[in-house]
């Protein structure tokens, strides 16, 4: 049986211990990058079923690891963006590149949680 | 001496002047003038000395002692102001073709016909006198040369008319000067012969003079102190020297203003002074050389009087003739002939150069146009408009000249020649035999004085009218007439003497020598104080009453179209001209187009525009008006009539006119372009401010939105890790105690942020409260290293501080200078090499400032950073607990106290990062608020 794997990408160490925390509490695997290009390469390598993206990235920004990641992965797995930036523009761009949910910074850890079963359609 | 010997000694002097200006005109047909030089102008301007002034200042020295000076000192006095007063008489007569005194009144009240006119009258009665005098000197001399005679006077008014020397010498002097000055018409009224051989004559009379002069003087006596002292002893000799009783100051002032006047407005004068002027630069030697002349000529008068006086008895011999009397007396005929031609030469030029002056004003200004208006109305009646043969439209066409006003011109003038020679004879058989010489000059001066007004005036007020130059010029006339030429009459009889002596009708106070009772002075003086009264009198009130209004420039076009101004021959345009005029300001094509229309439209096979294109009034009239849009009227009116008459001279008030107008459309485009310039800048301005306010707003939206995130961010932890905390009370105890540890420090740095946020914007709103004290920047950075002693120890990192024993100290606030030491080394330590760092601190003097460097060797910031990380929220390394505003406050504070700071960095070989304070606090001062 395969676990469902959840890659975590932000550039905030203590964001990623919060969230993979949070990820490993409800079951799943995970993996971490703290910018853009690892971003890809852990995806590659860990092939995740859902992606939680910050935008702030070094590197790659989350737009354009967003892009590359629906180009190379196809629209099967879940990508999560998370930003501090809660702009409307900015939500716009995010779903029009390919992301399945937008979750502004600071989060509630359960909307966080629930958002997270609802993409990848488990209970 | 026998009179053939003397006629034809004459003759061949005559002949030789004739062959001077015969060569003369020639050099300049060739181009090489003989007279462009300063010392001919000042020669040339000697013909003011004339028989008068060989003969007639012995006389009235010999009466006056020192009385003929007055003669010689007014033109003296004037000669000074000939720098600015002659030269700009030639300059404005050359630009405007002025070729006459007439002229220059006419040209000044608007072109006045009837002024020129009536100058051109006065000059010739004026004249007459003075003609008549050289007849005289020259038919007396001739006679005591001939009979050898020196007591007897010579009665002409016994002498039958055809047995008269006078007659015969102003005849032969007649044919000399139409054979002289005009062989042939020249435009510019100019001959250069003419000025060589009065040059000549110029220096014939002073040899003369002088030779005169020095035979009395050393030849007769025994030099001047004999002379002197044998005056002593006679009476009438000794009251030369002294100035007499009835010398009168006032007569002396008239006699000076009156040859003031005389050098400039004489007609022959004005004819040698300006018309003749090769260079206005001649005028210069004129200056001092003209007065040196005088004097010359005049150095001998007092002792040849005084001679004159001692070797004749009281009353035997005319003192006039005094300088010829003595020679013969003495008996040596060939100085008396020296003399005589001296005397001749004297008054032949005087002669020449004033009735060629007279030929010029009385044809040009006199009878041409009184012949056009003739002939206009001549043309108003049906009998006499049928169209002549030849030359028909032409002027004077009606006179038969066919439009060759050349000839017709110098017929004009050749009668005139005749007959003011003539009407000098006149004179001299009516009144020229009582009075003495100096006394018949200085009639003719008073009336060319008549001039000054009108003239002087013209020059100097621009308020001066056409009908006050008039209304002056005729009162001052009717005076001169009145109480100087009438009493010459009255004097030899020819007029009742009652009529000086009771006045007109017996009525006392019209008594022409005591006009209105005024007694007391001399004649001159008396008709002199009237007639300048009235005349300048006249031409005030008259100019100040009415001042003409102006016509309008259509009209004056118009007329001229006619050729009613007087000038000869130039009254004609051709439409090619007006072509060339309308170019110049509406372009080649437009200009084509214009004229072509108007022909078309006027398609006329007889008219003379088709057939000459010489343009007639109405195209000139339109020409004038499309000219006028683009240059306004009065130019457009200017340079239409330059070109319908090249010799139409500018009045003042035109030029005036011209000059506002052009002079105000000037200020307007200046003042426009102005404008137009500050509204450009003021645009450029706000444009900029604008610019600037929105980048201002872009950056506050970039700065709101970096805080928001930036504090977001410290905040997401806090919640998440509250929120796990929250939900899972369960916990290990070691991984809760880590979470709360995140959640405290993430507070922390919360908390940093925003003070840091408001440190910022306090330090770019300028609002922060400095503690200026005196420094010891080695302290400070010693201070600061102990402080972080413990972050390095974290890091694992070495750290050496170098700080030199005496650093003076810096007006600055300590506090900030922390902070900013604080912001250096923990960045140090964050960013330098992991394994084995290294940083160090240096502190040193450069210049005038203090200089801190802080290296460490981690990996360096790429060149595209170095300026980035002092932009606010820019943080340097990934991850970190920095705010990004550490290094943008810390260069804020050290620009405060006038410092530098910037980095220095290879990427992988570590950064340096350098500020400088200047020893001098006058960043500390600045801004401090303390």
């Amino acid at each position: 049986v395969t676990s469902t794997r959840v890659l975590i990408v932000d550039d905030e160490p203590n964001i990623v211990i919060s969230l993979e925390f949070l990820m490993k509490q409800q079951g799943y695997e995970t993996a971490t990058a703290a910018d853009g290009r690892t971003a890809l390469s852990e995806a590659d390598r860990f092939r995740p079923d859902l992606v939680l993206l910050d935008i702030t990235l070094p590197e790659l920004d989350g737009f354009q690891v967003c892009e590359q990641l629906r180009a190379e992965h196809g629209s099967d797995m879940g990508i999560i963006m998370l930003t501090a930036r809660g702009r409307e523009a900015e939500v716009a761009k995010g779903l029009a590149l390919g992301a399945d949910a937008y979750v502004t910074k600071p989060f509630s850890t359960r909307d966080l949680v629930g958002t997270v079963h609802e993409i990848l359609g488990t209970p | 001496m026998s009179s053939w010997l003397v006629v034809v000694i004459s003759a061949c002097y005559l002949g030789i002047l004739f062959a001077v200006a015969y060569w003369g005109d020639r050099r300049k047909d060739a181009g090489r003038s003989v007279i462009s030089n300063g010392t001919i102008y000042a020669l040339s301007l000697a013909v003011y000395a004339t028989s008068w002034t060989f003969y007639g200042s012995v006389g009235r020295a010999a009466d006056t002692g020192a009385g003929f000076l007055p003669i010689y000192l007014g033109p003296t006095i004037m000669a000074a102001f000939w720098w600015f007063l002659l030269r700009s008489m030639i300059r404005s007569s050359k630009r405007h073709r002025i070729t006459s005194l007439a002229d220059l009144v006419a040209h000044r009240y608007g072109n006045s016909a009837v002024l020129g006119g009536l100058v051109t009258v006065i000059a010739v009665i004026g004249v007459v006198p003075y003609i008549a005098l050289q007849l005289k000197a020259v038919s007396d001399t001739f006679v005591v040369l001939n009979s050898g005679a020196v007591t007897v006077a010579p009665e002409s008014a016994t002498t039958p008319v055809l047995q008269d020397t006078a007659l015969y010498v102003a005849l032969s002097l007649a044919a000399f000067t139409i054979v002289f000055g005009t062989r042939h018409l020249d435009a510019s009224e100019r001959h250069e012969g003419m000025v060589a051989a009065i040059a000549l004559e110029s220096c014939v009379k002073l040899v003369a003079f002088l030779a005169g002069g020095l035979f009395v003087t050393f030849g007769i006596f025994d030099g001047v102190g004999d002379l002197v002292g044998r005056a002593a002893s006679n009476p009438d000799a000794a009251a030369l020297f002294t100035l007499q009783p009835h010398t009168s100051y006032q007569s002396w002032f008239w006699l000076i203003v009156l040859s003031m006047f005389a050098i400039l407005f004489l007609p022959r004068q004005f004819q040698v002074a300006v018309v003749e002027n090769v260079d206005e630069r001649h005028v210069n030697t004129a200056i001092w050389l003209f007065p040196l002349y005088l004097l010359a000529i005049n150095l001998f008068v007092l002792p040849i009087a005084v001679g004159g006086l001692l070797v004749f008895d009281h009353g035997d011999v005319n003192p006039d003739t005094f300088v010829l009397a003595l020679p013969i007396t003495a008996g040596q005929p060939l100085i008396a002939l020296t003399v005589f031609v001296g005397g001749l030469s004297a008054a032949t030029g005087m002669v020449i150069v004033e009735t060629i002056a007279l030929a010029t004003m009385v044809s040009n200004s006199l009878v041409l146009p009184s012949l056009l208006w003739f002939e206009r109305r001549l043309a108003r009646t049906p009998v006499a408009s049928a169209p002549a043969a030849t030359g028909a439209g032409l002027p004077l066409a009606s006179f038969g000249y066919g439009g060759d006003l050349g000839r017709l011109t110098l017929r004009i003038r050749r009668t005139t020649i005749v007959g003011v020679l003539l009407l000098g004879y006149a004179y001299f058989r009516l009144a020229g035999e009582g009075p003495a010489l100096v006394a018949i000059g200085l009639v003719s001066f008073a009336a060319v004085a008549q001039f000054a007004p009108a003239i002087i005036g013209g020059l100097l007020w621009r308020g001066g009218t056409r009908n006050g130059a008039l209304v002056g010029l005729l009162a001052g006339f009717a005076v001169w007439t009145y109480t100087l030429l009438l009493p010459t009459f009255a004097r030899s009889g020819w007029l009742s003497e009652s009529f000086l002596v009771e006045g007109p009708w017996g009525v006392g106070l019209l008594r022409p020598e005591q006009l209105f009772g005024l007694h007391g002075m001399d004649d001159i003086s008396h008709g002199m104080f009237w007639s300048m009264l009235l005349n300048a009198g006249c031409y005030v009130v008259v100019s100040m009453l009415g001042r003409e209004p102006r016509r309008p420039a259509t009209l004056r076009v118009g007329a001229e179209l006619t050729g009613l101004d007087g000038e000869p021959g130039l009254s004609r345009v051709s439409v090619d001209e007006l072509q060339i005029l309308l170019q110049r300001f509406l372009g080649t094509e437009a200009a084509k187009d214009v004229l072509e229309d108007y022909l078309r439209a006027r398609e006329n096979p007889d008219s003379p525009l088709a057939t000459s294109r010489v343009a007639d009034g109405e195209l000139v009239r339109q020409v004038e008006v499309l000219l006028s849009g683009a240059v306004g009227t009065t130019s457009a009116r200017v340079m239409v009539a330059s070109v319908v008459n090249e010799n139409e001279p500018l009045h003042v008030d035109e030029v005036m006119d011209i000059l506002d107008e052009a002079s105000q459309v000037l200020a307007y485009s200046r003042e426009l372009e102005r404008k137009s310039q500050e509204l450009e800048r003021a645009t450029a301005e706000l444009r900029e401010a604008n610019e600037r306010l929105q980048d201002l707003d872009r950056l506050k939206d970039e700065f709101v939105s970096s805080v928001s995130h930036e504090l977001r961010t410290p905040l997401t932890s806090i919640r998440a890790f509250s929120e796990i905390l929250l939900d899972n009370i369960d916990l290990p105890g070691e991984e809760r105690e880590k979470f709360l540890r995140i959640v405290v420090d993430e507070t922390e740095r919360l908390t940093r942020l925003i003070n840091q946020v408001l440190d910022m914007s306090k330090l770019a709103s300028g609002t922060v409260h400095w503690n200026i004290s005196d420094v010891d920047l080695g302290r400070v950075v010693e201070d600061s290293a102990t402080a972080c002693e413990q972050l390095f120890e974290q890091r694992g990192a070495q750290l050496t501080v170098s700080v030199p024993p005496h650093v003076p100290t810096i007006r600055a606030d300590r506090d900030r200078l922390v902070q900013v030491m604080l912001n250096l080394l923990s960045n140090a330590a964050k960013f330098c090499a992991p394994v084995d760092g290294q940083v160090s601190v240096k502190l040193g003097v450069e210049h005038d400032d203090l200089r801190v460097d802080v290296t460490d060797n981690g990996d360096g910031i790429p060149p595209t950073d170095q300026e980035r990380i002092f932009e606010r929220f820019q943080q340097g390394g990934n991850g970190d607990q920095g705010t990004g505003l550490g290094l943008p406050i810390s260069r804020e504070i050290i620009r405060h106290f006038g410092g530098r700071f910037w980095v220095q960095s290879t990427p992988w070989h570590g950064a340096t990062f350098s500020f400088t304070v200047p020893m001098q606090p006058i960043g500390a001062g600045r801004k401090a608020d303390v």
